[in-house]
């Protein structure tokens, strides 16, 4: 862990405007989002931190500044040392935006694609920013929080081969909401208090529907 | 008298059929529904004769939601949920999970606990080792490697069901525990697994080791070199065979795992072959830190039994005394009182390192959780290695990989 901490020093000499970050395992910083790519950068070249495990981001909920926080997890195959670096994305809700870190690891592809596809955030400079887990065309970013639960009826990207082929496509049946079993008389939103979304229920219309 | 032959002409109008011929490629679509992908894994490859030059794949056909789901549910409602992750492993799914969530708790678990998971976390990679050998094996045309792997899983299931009461989707950790102590006489018939078992693993990978057609197909094959698997954020044995010996096991340890002494095998080619050797490796390993574990195993409580806000109490207490169907009550209807912070946690799973990112305001509902499955990295490097392999390879190449769909698109 003392790697860790002494990146982190070392970290916080070269750009000031790096901050610690509440952790309750490995220590973390946080970095504005214009020294993001230099700061990986230093943390890759001169402390040994080679493998970048993970890119994510949260969703702080609507009207929370930032929105959203991208979050790197970087590892040291030679120290055993762990540190966690957030940035803010820049930009506004409908288009939030972050430095792509791909030219630094390569397998930051495929996990910017997908906080792109669930979050909607944009990785500028990114070679083949696509959608990797919902279809191409998908017109929501589901772990947004408005997104609600039990997911919003589209288009399925099959829907024009079925024209063509005239097939039956059946989405899979969303009565009730999600992992509710039977709701019976009940409001689902009372019958189920876990399951969150209450902008609708068997009584009033799915929003967007 | 001489017959004058036109081969010269021949030939020559044979070389200039190539090359009209050369610079059309063909795009194939493989899956989503193919038996050398395992599972919903479709590929989208360009080809120029029987040789790559472009690959895509595309993943998401399993896609559930998960993230989204555990963000409505309290902390031990999602456990069923890390079963259906990795399913060949679901009982090393588990122990990730808990662990993660634990570390957030800042809860530690007695010795016998984390006995039991570190047990059947090992088991559970001696059942995915055999699922992902004997799936290796039938893509190179081997059958009876996975008739006798799948004889073997049989008997780690029996095991399982006897623990867990479920044969695949175990769902056995809680929060601050497991959800039951182990049966009587059970480590005992474990032991009596790893007696029988040690031979049969012989030999079933003597069928493969010095195989020469598996060797034809494997060896050199489909080459990963050191740079590149740490560049795209491959792990487990993908990673330990391309010569990095990355084993968090050893490297930060958890659950107790440096109590147990065990090599880790690490490969000097990074090609298919090696990839094999390791997971054979590995699994020798698996069976000498079960025996470790049985042997030493510890007795005391199998749950934090303080810990009340997390771990509910047992049943007969919870029928008979009113603070302990109160705080049953609470952890059922609220959650796992788990304080507010943001947690990383990585395990070595079969398949790699699983990690769970879990951001926590307080209470019961975790308000967002990334699994980072090893599946999804692991993948995420087949552009770059298809590129000039033989369309034959692509299945050995996959086969070797040992990805599980369920854990890569969640």
């Amino acid at each position: 862990m003392s790697a860790s901490v002494d990146a982190i020093t070392s970290l916080k000499g070269k750009f000031p405007s790096v901050t610690d970050r509440l952790s309750s395992d490995c220590p973390a910083v946080s970095v504005p989002t214009g020294e993001l790519i230099s700061a990986l950068k230093s943390l890759r070249d001169e402390h040994a931190f080679d493998l970048l495990s993970d890119v994510t981001a949260i969703d702080w909920a609507e009207g929370a500044s930032p929105r959203f926080t991208a979050v790197y997890h970087l590892y040291s195959t030679t120290s055993h040392a762990a540190i966690r670096v957030a940035t803010p994305c820049t930009g506004d809700d409908a288009a939030p935006t972050v430095p792509s870190v791909v030219p630094l690891w390569p397998g930051a592809n495929w996990h910017e694609r997908e906080a792109y596809d669930m979050f909607g955030i944009t990785f500028e400079g990114h070679p083949d920013l696509r959608r990797i887990l919902m279809w191409d065309g998908y017109p929501y970013h589901p772990l947004r929080k408005e997104f609600p639960l039990a997911g919003i009826e589209t288009v399925l990207p099959d829907s024009e081969v079925a024209q063509e082929t005239k097939a039956k496509v059946i989405p899979a049946p969303m009565m009730g909401g999600p992992f509710v079993a039977s709701a019976g008389e009940m409001n689902l939103t009372d019958a189920e208090p876990r399951a969150k979304d209450e902008s609708w229920s068997e009584r009033s219309a799915k929003p967007g529907a | 008298m001489a017959t004058d032959f036109a081969f010269p002409d021949s030939a020559a109008k044979a070389a200039g059929a190539e090359q009209e011929f050369a610079p059309e490629k063909m795009s194939l679509s493989m899956g989503p529904s193919h038996p050398a992908t395992h599972g919903v894994l479709r590929l989208q490859m360009e080809l120029d004769g029987e040789v790559l030059t472009k690959c895509d794949p595309v993943v998401g056909y399993l896609h559930r939601g998960d993230e989204k789901i555990a963000e409505n549910m309290t902390y031990n409602q999602f456990v069923p949920y890390t079963d259906r992750l990795d399913y060949l492993a679901p009982l090393a799914n588990n122990m990730a999970y808990a662990i993660a969530v634990e570390r957030l708790a800042k809860l530690e678990v007695p010795a016998r606990c984390q006995a039991i998971r570190v047990l059947t976390a090992e088991m559970a990679r001696v059942s995915a080792h055999l699922m992902g050998l004997g799936a290796f094996g039938l893509d190179v045309g081997a059958w009876s490697v996975l008739v006798h792997s799948l004889n073997q899983r049989e008997h780690l299931y029996k095991l399982f069901e006897e623990l867990t009461g479920a044969r695949f989707t175990t769902s056995y950790t809680r929060i601050g525990g497991v959800s039951r102590d182990i049966p009587d006489g059970w480590l005992t018939r474990v032991i009596a697994f790893c007696d029988q078992f040690e031979p049969a693993l012989e030999e079933t990978l003597s069928l493969l080791t010095r195989n020469k057609i598996f060797q034809d197909r494997t060896v050199g094959v489909g080459i990963i070199s050191r740079a590149d698997a740490l560049a795209y954020g491959l792990t487990g044995p993908n990673l330990r065979a391309s010569g990095v010996s990355l084993d968090l096991r050893k490297d930060k340890p958890y659950s107790g795992y440096e109590q147990y002494a065990f090599d880790v095998p690490v490969g000097s080619k990074g090609d298919c072959y090696d990839r094999y050797l390791c997971r054979g490796e590995e699994m020798r390993q698996s069976v000498r830190i079960i025996r470790q574990v049985v042997a030493a195993f510890p007795g005391g409580d199998w749950y934090a039994k303080d810990a009340r806000k997390i771990f509910a109490p047992p049943k007969d207490k919870i029928l008979t005394s009113m603070e302990e169907l109160i705080q049953n009550f609470m952890i059922v209807t609220e959650g796992p009182q788990i304080p507010a912070g943001e947690v990383y946690f990585e395990a070595e799973n079969p398949k790699g390192v699983l990690g769970f990112f879990i951001v926590s305001k307080g209470g019961g509902v975790p308000w967002r959780m990334k699994i980072r499955s090893p599946s999804f990295c692991n993948l995420s490097i087949l552009p770059k290695i298809c590129v000039g392999t033989m369309m034959s390879d692509v299945v050995t190449l996959l086969g070797s990989l040992d990805f599980v769909m369920g854990e890569c698109d969640r």
